[in-house]
């Protein structure tokens, strides 16, 4: 596979991935009003299209659309990331306990029924303080091999959380608050409306910056540790710029679209398969890929049926197969 | 410039594996470290390295001790070739060499088209420019230990420091590392590697330093301290001597 094919191939997906979302839905959006309205708004022209299609595109769909290919690259980078950072690549961005901590941070919010800002505020904070539990604890035994104690911690601390989560769904309330968690639980992007993309932007922008302009040390960082900091890489402090960027992009990503799965596991291994291991294009070809693939799979979601269905049940439905087929055929992208 | 420890205890958090240790290393001259299993030898190149702390004593780079330097400092002076191993991910041999550059950039920096060219430099001079887009993990253990070679001479450094460079390599390619290193000395580079064949050392470094059980029992222009008598009692083991009476090189055999 060429080098640059790759990274086009990907781009492709996501330009796919943009316009089947803005055009297929309940309300059918022609492909040639969403392109005049694309020029006219880049020209500055009045657009020759009906109110009610604008309205749709700006107002419905445009944030719907944005917080799909946001929260999709972002769980593929940090994915991506993760998987390079712990030497696995059956990792997920799940791995250090974000999602389990945003996670209890919503349902604490549903359970003492906070506004929805507030609720996404609980699972931001819930995400990254997860995340800081465990490296502290992880940090504090000293380690002669980090990475196994993060990852062993992470599994722990995961799982008090998720009994934590347990516990409340068990003490809510059965009639408006357990629904509430479960749906929140399963993961959907329906209402997103562009006060949500707010306090999803600047996480997600900052933390995707941040491991984009370190993705050539990710590669050295993927050695084992002394030869890596034989190479001149700062390893102790590198690891935590990667966490707390993948935390934040995570936690962000959980906070606004609940817990969606699947995504930061299988995306990296396609965009790997696509461009090949090197950290330097795959960070971007998993963010290009991982929007796009979470654009087609949210469209689906409010497509197939007369309600829609979590993404969270998509992306394990079409994630789990996938992922068979990768190991099954492409066992090459790892030794 | 000299790369030296002084008084060094060396060890692990939980354990000391050698004490009082003075070792210096010159650009230009090749010091083979000698010793049985277990006697200290890759704690004390990890040492040297910078990669593990001293527990007393002080290992200096030059002018300045060697922790006054920054990682990336350090990395542009000392090269660490491993013994070859297996990665998670098939990066291509020239990512592998490429790496090599990574302290001559700063943070955020991506190889340049200069970088570049050194790593195929580096590759042509270890004859494994064929190997460029092979994954790292399709090569054997010989092209391995090259592969590693060249990306610690990419770093462009004063001094290599090499752990077993031989172990895994076929008698062929053993030799072929064997006169690298006296082409990295002649060419100005300080060698230091840890070996577990005297005639390696004898072959290769101008000078010998014998560790047994954390202690060194000798240090010496090679000609002179790889003797039979010393040789067995760093191993603890008997030792042949063999010589050609044509020429008078001198071989040992495990006895």
């Amino acid at each position: 596979m060429g080098r640059s094919y790759g990274l086009l191939i990907a781009f492709a997906v996501l330009i796919a991935g943009l316009l089947l979302a803005f055009t297929v839905g309940r309300f059918p959006v022609g492909l040639g009003d969403l392109l005049h309205l694309v020029i006219a708004k880049l020209t500055g022209r009045t657009p020759d299209v009906p109110a009610a299609v604008q309205n749709v595109i700006w107002l419905v769909r445009g944030p719907r659309v944005l917080a799909a290919a946001l929260v999709g690259a972002a769980l593929s980078v940090a994915g991506t990331a993760f998987q390079g950072l712990f030497r696995n690549p059956l990792v997920s961005p799940d791995l250090l306990g974000a999602s389990s901590g945003a996670a209890l941070g919503a349902v604490l919010g549903i359970y003492f029924s906070l506004g929805v800002l507030e609720i996404e505020a609980l699972a931001f904070a819930g995400g990254l303080a997860a995340v800081a539990a465990v490296y502290l604890i992880g940090s504090a035994m000293s380690p002669r091999d980090p990475i196994l104690v993060l990852v062993l911690t992470g599994v722990v601390i995961g799982a008090l959380l998720g009994a934590g989560v347990g516990l409340l769904k068990y003490m809510a309330d059965p009639y408006n608050q357990l629904p509430a968690m479960t749906f929140w639980l399963l993961g959907s992007l329906a209402a997103t409306n562009v006060t949500d993309l707010v306090p999803l932007f600047g996480p997600v922008a900052l933390g995707t910056l941040v491991l984009l302009a370190l993705r050539w040390r990710m590669n050295v960082m993927a050695l084992p540790d002394e030869e890596a900091r034989a190479l001149g890489v700062p390893t102790g402090a590198l690891r935590i710029a990667i966490v707390v960027a993948a935390t934040l992009v995570t936690s962000a990503s959980v906070a606004t679209a609940g817990v969606i799965g699947w995504v930061g596991l299988v995306v990296p291994h396609i965009a790997r398969t696509l461009v090949g291991p090197d950290f330097a294009r795959l960070i971007p070809a998993a963010a290009l890929l991982g929007g796009g693939f979470l654009l087609v799979i949210d469209t689906l979601a409010r497509t197939m049926t007369a309600t829609e269905i979590p993404l969270g049940i998509l992306t394990a439905l079409v994630g789990t197969p996938f992922f068979i087929w990768l190991l099954a055929s492409v066992s090459k992208t790892w030794a | 410039m000299i790369l030296s420890g002084h008084d060094l205890t060396i060890g692990y958090r939980d354990r000391v594996v050698g004490r009082h240790l003075d070792v210096a290393l010159a650009t230009g001259e090749v010091l083979a470290l000698l010793g049985p299993n277990g006697g200290g030898k890759t704690t004390l190149l990890k040492t040297l390295l910078g990669l593990l702390a001293a527990q007393s004593g002080e290992v200096r780079l030059g002018d300045r001790p060697l922790d006054g330097y920054s990682s990336r400092e350090r990395a542009r002076l000392l090269a660490y070739v491993p013994q070859s191993h297996v990665l998670t991910f098939a990066f291509t041999v020239e990512t592998v060499v490429l790496m090599g550059r990574t302290a001559h950039g700063n943070l955020f920096s991506r190889p340049t088209a200069a970088d570049r060219a050194i790593a195929a430099r580096m590759l042509e001079r270890f004859g494994i420019a064929h190997l460029r887009d092979r994954p790292y993990t399709m090569i054997s253990g010989g092209e391995r230990q090259l592969v590693l070679l060249a990306r610690a001479l990419a770093q462009e450094p004063q001094f290599i420091v090499l752990d077993e460079p031989t172990a895994s390599l076929d008698f062929g390619n053993q030799g072929k590392v064997m006169r690298e290193i006296r082409t990295l000395a002649a060419s100005g580079h300080g060698v230091l590697f840890t070996t577990h064949d005297p005639n390696h050392a004898m072959r290769a470094a101008d000078r010998a330093y014998l560790l047994r059980e954390g202690a060194r029992i000798g240090e010496g222009a090679t000609g002179t301290i790889l003797g039979r008598v010393q040789l067995e009692a760093l191993y603890g083991a008997p030792v042949e001597l063999i010589s050609d009476t044509n020429n008078g090189r001198t071989a040992f055999l495990p006895g």
